[in-house]
């Protein structure tokens, strides 16, 4: 239903429109209601996690049993899956590595790029700030656009004859730029580069509206000081995303003229297929260099909006303010900052100036600094709190231990010394897969399960939300710890199999590969359960209350099926931060343990700190006399 | 048959699981009616936050427990001059990490279960400590400084120049082998032109340049032991990367930029077998040898060897790159490079030949110069 707000405009200046409803094409398809965007961009990342996550089952069971034999997959894998005389059936090399690539390509950027900031930043940014819509709603309406284009067009190539694009998440030349060295590397590789430039765009498109909206259309009293730590995580993110996919963007073009054009950026000297090629004088290294200045900021892009999900969601069930908001503010600013200056440490054994690599890794574990704060401060938030387990605190502390966790062997690989051995091995799988890939994966899953309700209304059901975080959280455990030992076993990526290296062959690293596998596909199956209460709960779910977690944030003042424009009447006015939770006096001025941003100080006397009863003066001069939501406030925060 | 059996239990396992959701859920609205606020339920809550003590604890006990049992396993064995102080570092880095994965962990899971949600108890209001906060800053910084000092000094031993008495190697990594050559008696290697390659010349050989005479190739590393081994990197087609797990070194292999690595092993091929035979993990049997005949079984030591692992995505045989390597001491390695015989030398007829092409060629391009040249002014 269109807002009634809106609704009204509409009547006083066309009378002839007073019968504004929505049809289906402007309301689910074509929306610019930044709720709707939001949704759409939710759960297209769904789709392409299971996507993703079905890859991953498929090529780790050939990781974990070699001799497997993938006949059964025949239907689903058609001409990849190649029969043997004896009547097994065998998976193709090339379409492992292709199914390696996609997991990596759809993972990064369509669940945890465009699934988590796309749905996020969309959905909360507007509800906690207190406006309307985004800035621009037809941008907006862009942005999701341009992503199911590049998402239609990354799907297509999976059905293409040499498959998609197979040369790795990172698509080093030469060889994704040779299609003589790689089937993945024809058409599907000019898919894959096309899929990520409208990805790309869409990636601005949402970047820009993010930051102008966060800048320009906060309400009454909501400064920067008083934002919640998700819109600082999520405005901080579009600044990285805007500094940095253009870079991706050019790196990408100079591929394609590369691979279309005949010029040499990235090619020189190579000899294949029995052809010396006419390319002289290109690097293959800009091609990382240029990559790897996406590449490590998309990293943060991944994670600062999780971090931000999760420290909103431990501050209200943990009832307690985040500890340190500041000092979080500062640490994701010191992590943006630091984001742009590591890129190189990916690139310690490419040959590049041993020099430059002691730089990089000075300035690679500075970065560890702000992030061991951040884990501090959610620690101390839990410390002497009341809390209460919903499905969202618990993916949020699992978080916090996976960043953790994944976080100490960064400390290992940043250092250049040691990363000579661990590069490219199974030490960086399990390194990224924890602090990047399953702990933004968790705060994805928290910010579903906690702002479900103000989606759709309903309320996810609790107790196979139980099951999904607790299955989930030993699965990666189990997936992912066990990866450390293969790695420092010195076990590299991308292989196939590992029956060529005598160094490999031992009964152990094959019975953890093979419990690794067993893990990934039990843990899969878990998102299972999450897809159907997902599903199920959009339709049948309980209906939720207004607050349902009685927390402090804007969007739980604003209707529970809000229409577009999200509040009926005035904004309401902010005087507070955030994480008001449990402020000592708080049941003397009428408030059980929370205090939402939208009540006065002057409405608190009892629990007001020194310097906020400074604040009382200004409010009631430039605030109050305006704010015609204190009515009913009461009701509201008064349960 | 069977297939549509374990569908039709699925299918049942499935409804079975719906029917009990919808039910507790049901049971639940029920339960919930009457009463107008909302209460946590503490059974859930109490079941989480005890999950949390519990399951951590058995899966660390687990982790360190199975680590233990194969302790003498895990990595490689080194047989490098830095094998030591690599080692060592990571020992102690890793050392480190553990501990402020299971004290920050532990503090998590702790207060995670402590502080759990109790009727009546009310959280304490504690939103900021900046002395907590510094201190907090600056013993990360100060713990990352010492280990980042320490990986300085390995990674510029590591990487500077080799020392003057350095064998000279070079290695080329192609779709899917690697080649080696040495340079000879006089330790130099000829030019070369990615060119001049077809599928005799494999690696491009300029055999204008004198140096090139002596030089000979193997598809098997050999190198000796104590001897400081300089190794000149180049792949002819798509990246690659020479890594040596057992050397701890590594280094990318990029078309039309060389690279550079240099190490020293320090134990033959032979002696690293009888060290690895007193290690009970390498007195398993290799499962690639178990397969066939009961005789055939060989243990993990006895097919041990060096190996040059291709660390970076080339293609469809990317996870079979290998190239074997020896460590002989100096006896053994002056008799295997008597056997050796240069490229030049068990080419002769090609030689000769391509020699003409490759004068026509190198005239042709100047010849191509000149005529630019001449076109210009005009």
């Amino acid at each position: 239903m269109a807002s009634d707000v809106a609704h009204a405009h509409d009547v006083h200046a066309h009378e002839e429109h007073h019968e504004h409803h929505d049809t289906f094409i402007t309301k689910y398809i074509f929306s610019t209601d930044h709720k709707m965007i939001a949704k759409q961009f939710l759960i297209t990342g769904i789709l392409w996690a299971f996507v993703g996550g079905l890859l991953s089952i498929l090529f780790r069971l050939k990781l974990g049993f070699p001799d497997m034999d993938y006949s059964w997959l025949k239907p689903l894998l058609g001409k990849w899956v190649s029969m043997q005389d004896n009547g097994t059936g065998q998976l193709d090399p090339e379409f492992y590595l292709a199914m390696v690539t996609m997991h990596g390509t759809i993972m990064v950027f369509f669940v945890l790029t465009a699934g988590l900031s796309g749905t996020f930043s969309n959905f909360l940014i507007p509800l906690q700030i207190g406006a309307r819509d985004m800035a621009s709603g037809f941008l907006n309406m862009l942005s999701y656009w341009f992503f199911f284009a590049s998402s239609m067009i990354m799907l297509a190539s999976f059905f293409l004859d040499g498959g998609p694009a197979a040369g790795g998440w990172v698509v080093y030349p030469p060889l994704s730029a040779l299609p003589q060295a790689l089937k993945g590397s024809g058409s599907g590789m000019t898919y894959w580069l096309v899929a990520m430039t409208l990805f790309i765009v869409s990636s601005l498109l949402g970047g820009i509206n993010y930051i102008t909206t966060v800048i320009n259309l906060r309400t009454k009293g909501m400064t920067f000081s008083r934002l919640p730590l998700t819109i600082w995580a999520f405005f901080i993110t579009a600044i990285i995303g805007l500094l940095s996919f253009p870079v991706l963007f050019s790196a990408a073009l100079l591929l394609v003229f590369d691979r279309s054009l005949g010029t040499s950026f990235y090619l020189s000297d190579i000899f294949i297929n029995g052809q010396a090629l006419d390319h002289t004088g290109g690097s293959a290294i800009l091609f990382q260099h240029l990559f790897w200045f996406l590449g490590h900021p998309e990293v943060y892009i991944v994670l600062l909006p999780a971090l931000g999900i999760t420290s909103e969601i431990i501050a209200t069930n943990a009832r307690k303010p985040i500890f340190g908001y500041k000092a979080m503010i500062g640490s994701i600013l010191g992590i943006a900052i630091l984001s742009f200056i590591v890129w190189a440490h990916h690139m310690f054994v490419t040959g590049m100036d041993p020099f430059l690599g002691s730089i990089f890794m000075f300035l690679t574990l500075i970065i560890a600094v702000p992030s061991a704060v951040k884990a501090f401060n959610y620690i101390t938030t839990l410390w002497r709190g009341n809390i209460r387990y919903t499905p969202a605190m618990l993916f949020s502390i699992g978080l916090v231990s996976l960043f953790i966790s994944g976080g100490v062997t960064g400390i290992i690989l940043g250092n250049n010394a040691l990363d000579i051995y661990l590069h490219d091995t199974y030490y960086v799988v399990a390194h990224f897969h924890l602090v990047m890939g399953s702990a933004s994966f968790f705060g994805m899953v928290a910010g579903i399960y906690h702002w479900f309700p103000k989606m759709f209304g309903r309320m996810m059901d609790e107790k196979l939300g139980y099951i999904h975080f607790w299955m989930t959280f030993m699965g990666v455990y189990l997936v992912f710890f066990p990866m450390h030992f293969i790695g420092i076993a010195g076990f590299p990526r991308r292989y196939y199999e590992f029956s060529a290296y005598a160094a490999f062959r031992d009964e152990v690293y094959l019975n953890l590969n093979s419990f690794i596998s067993i893990a990934a596909a039990v843990t899969f199956g878990a998102q299972l359960i999450f897809g159907f209460n997902f599903f199920y709960s959009i339709f049948r779910g309980r209906r939720a209350t207004q607050n349902p977690w009685n927390s402090n944030a804007l969007e739980w003042t604003a209707p529970i099926n809000a229409g577009h424009g999200n509040w009926e009447g005035q904004i309401p006015f902010v005087y507070r931060w955030a994480y008001d939770y449990s402020k000592p006096n708080c049941e003397k001025d009428g408030f059980t343990d929370f205090i939402p941003q939208n009540v006065p100080y002057s409405m608190t006397p009892h629990s007001n700190l020194p310097h906020e009863n400074e604040m009382i003066e200004i409010e009631k001069e430039e605030m109050i006399p305006h704010d015609t939501t204190l009515s009913t406030l009461s009701v509201l925060a008064k349960k | 048959m069977n297939s549509l059996i374990i569908t039709l239990i699925v299918v049942l396992v499935l409804a079975v699981f719906l029917i009990i959701f919808r039910i507790s859920n049901l049971a639940g609205i029920l339960r919930s009616k009457g009463k107008d606020v909302e209460e946590i339920d503490t059974t859930a809550n109490n079941i989480n936050a005890y999950l949390f003590l519990l399951l951590p604890l058995l899966g660390t006990i687990a982790a360190f427990w199975y680590a233990a049992k194969h302790a003498t396993l895990w990595g490689q064995p080194d047989a490098v001059s830095h094998g030591a102080a690599y080692d060592s570092l990571s020992k102690v880095a890793h050392i480190v990490i553990i501990l402020m994965f299971l004290i920050t962990n532990a503090a998590l899971f702790y207060f995670t279960f402590k502080y759990r949600h109790k009727k009546g108890n009310k959280a304490t209001f504690y939103p900021d400590n900046t002395k907590l906060e510094i201190i907090w800053t600056i013993v990360p910084a100060v713990i990352l400084t010492v280990l980042v000092f320490t990986g300085w000094k390995l990674w510029r031993d590591v990487t500077k120049d080799a020392p003057s008495n350095a064998m000279l190697v070079e290695i080329m990594g192609k779709q899917f082998n690697w080649i080696a050559r040495y340079p000879g008696s006089d330790n130099k290697l000829g030019g070369f032109n990615f060119r001049y390659t077809d599928d005799v010349n494999e690696m491009g050989l300029d055999f204008t340049d004198k140096n090139v005479n002596d030089d000979f190739q193997a598809t098997e590393l050999h190198l000796v032991k104590g001897r400081p081994v300089r190794v000149q990197i180049r792949a002819r087609d798509v990246l690659h990367s020479v890594s040596f797990p057992h050397f701890r070194q590594k280094m990318d292999a990029v078309p039309g930029q060389p690279t550079k690595m240099w190490f020293t092993p320090t134990k033959t091929t032979e002696e690293m077998r009888e060290e690895l035979r007193k290690n009970p993990e390498y007195l398993k049997p290799d499962p690639s040898t178990t397969k066939g005949k009961p005789e055939d079984v060989k243990a993990r030591w006895e097919t041990f060897d060096y190996e040059l692992v291709c660390q970076e995505i080339c293609g469809r045989g990317h996870f079979s790159m290998r190239m074997r390597v020896i460590v002989h001491d100096e006896d053994d390695y002056k008799k295997w490079l008597a056997a050796q015989k240069p490229f030049v030398e068990s080419n002769k007829e090609y030689v000769a030949k391509k020699i003409e092409a490759i004068t026509k060629d190198k005239a042709g391009k100047i010849s191509i110069e000149n005529s630019k040249k001449v076109n210009k002014t005009n």
